[in-house]
């Protein structure tokens, strides 16, 4: 070890560093790419989630698409009314809202509801479940219980409850729909924030064959579409609808007499 | 002239970085399911790694063996290559930003991937002169362009094909990679 390499070392390194340095520093000034300003502005206001119900590649790529004209503003479901009319400032243009979609969860076939029908010690996902047997879960229409939808949910809005069953936080929830896609049981429907009346079953099955594998199955016994005379509720494939259209506040609800207790009102009526 | 064709079949075929001595797989794998990404990024790769074969070779022969300071290749080396991509780098996002954005996070990769360094190293290693190494580096460059396109040709027809669910994605991109190995292993020991 003597001096000199050492000092030839740090010179000729230095060098090369000061040398490419220069090099970059010249070729960045020749090679700027000008960027449309608005599209950071615009990019800011987003979500930033990144859940792609707008159609674009990430919240970066719809911003892009935005400011170019590919995309409308309302195309992201997520984007909060405050936000959208600042972006509709900055791009010029008119913001139409649409109306608020939430996710709901159509079933309640919980532990204590629905009966077990075996051990499961798989992959802890639905789809994993979904491939191999349904998971422990009797009913082959309702949720397995093994939280895809939480996983995938961005923003935060649906929890497991105690008995194994997801809720959607109707205040958090921004109706993106990855958890309506990640549900491989199809359990999971969007629905406009002002529908609060839900028959919370998916089982098609003959009322004596769903209520064999769960106590809070729909059982499409028409007490409800009676209950009513027909106006809000109807019974199809054994499974009772309700008609959101026909819902008024004036209605007189059916959900005392509903036998298994799945028809449910879901949030407040004066929610926005 | 005999020699230099030598270099170029053996470094395109023969010793093929990718598929026979496992070099550079990372955008192998990541930039080939399709093939124009997979061609641009060949192209990039073959450009950076034909200046940083010309350019490492100067650097090692004027400076460190000049100043006798072999110990500085891999920094030295890495130095040259990450400048070149960044220089790459800002070029594609000049002429072509679809393209900037296809290449993605593997564009500034290419600063890291083995091979590029592979090819500087291999360089100083076999004692080639300026020539030789222009052409090596330029022949690793098309091979590791000729695997990387013709693994994005065989991918984009696996896109159809009747995929085993559970070989879907990664398992059957390996099984393919290594097929294509398999096939320029025939080529091993002709050169």
């Amino acid at each position: 070890m003597n001096y000199t390499s050492l000092l030839y070392a740090v010179l000729s390194m230095g060098g090369m560093g000061l040398f490419f340095s220069i090099l970059i520093t010249l070729a960045n000034k020749k090679l700027h790419v000008e960027e449309d300003p608005r599209i950071e502005l615009v990019g800011d206001l987003l979500p930033g989630a990144n859940c792609g119900s707008c159609g674009s590649a990430g919240c970066a790529n719809f911003a892009e698409n935005l400011v170019g004209g590919k995309s409308q503003l309302n195309d992201c479901p997520v984007c909060g009314a405050e936000a959208a009319a600042t972006i509709a400032k900055i791009l010029g243009v008119e913001v139409e809202s649409g109306v608020r979609q939430v996710a709901i969860v159509m079933c309640q076939g919980g532990t204590g509801a629905v009966k077990k029908k075996a051990d499961y010690d798989g992959i802890k996902t639905c789809i994993g479940a979904t491939f191999v047997s349904g998971g422990e879960r009797a009913c082959a229409y309702g949720c397995i219980g093994l939280g895809d939808c939480v996983t995938v949910c961005p923003f935060d809005a649906i929890h497991m409850n105690a008995k194994g069953i997801p809720v959607v936080d109707r205040v958090k929830c921004t109706g993106c729909g990855n958890c309506v896609s990640a549900c491989p049981r199809n359990v999971i429907e969007l629905h406009p924030i002002s529908h609060h009346v839900f028959v919370l079953c998916r089982n098609e099955d003959s009322g004596k064959n769903s209520r064999a594998v769960c106590s809070a199955a729909c059982i499409g016994c028409k007490i409800c579409e009676k209950a009513v005379d027909g106006v809000g509720f109807t019974v199809e494939n054994n499974l009772a609808i309700v008609d959101h259209s026909k819902y008024t506040k004036e209605l007189v609800l059916p959900t005392e007499k509903c036998p298994t207790k799945c028809i449910v009102i879901v949030g407040e009526a004066d929610e926005v | 002239m005999t020699n230099l064709f030598v270099i170029f079949l053996s470094a395109v075929i023969v010793n093929n970085y990718v598929l026979v001595n496992f070099l550079g797989i990372c955008p192998f794998v990541g930039v080939s399911k399709k093939i124009g990404p997979a061609l641009s990024m060949g192209m990039a790769t073959t450009f950076v790694m034909t200046l940083t074969s010309a350019v490492s070779w100067l650097i090692n022969k004027y400076i460190l063996e000049g100043l006798n300071l072999q110990f500085l290749q891999t920094v030295s080396f890495i130095l040259v290559i990450a400048s070149l991509v960044q220089l790459v780098e800002m070029f594609v996002k000049k002429i072509s930003k679809p393209l900037y954005d296809a290449l993605g996070i593997f564009l500034p990769l290419i600063t890291t991937n083995c091979a590029i360094l592979g090819v500087a190293l291999f360089l100083v290693m076999k004692e080639y002169n300026f020539i030789e190494s222009i052409v090596f580096g330029f022949s690793a460059g098309v091979g590791f362009t000729l695997a990387i396109v013709v693994m994005a040709g065989i991918r984009e027809e696996l896109e159809l094909a009747d995929v085993p669910e559970y070989f879907k994605g990664a398992p059957i991109t390996m099984i393919v990679a290594g097929c294509l190995a398999l096939a320029f292993m025939g080529f091993s020991g002709l050169i």
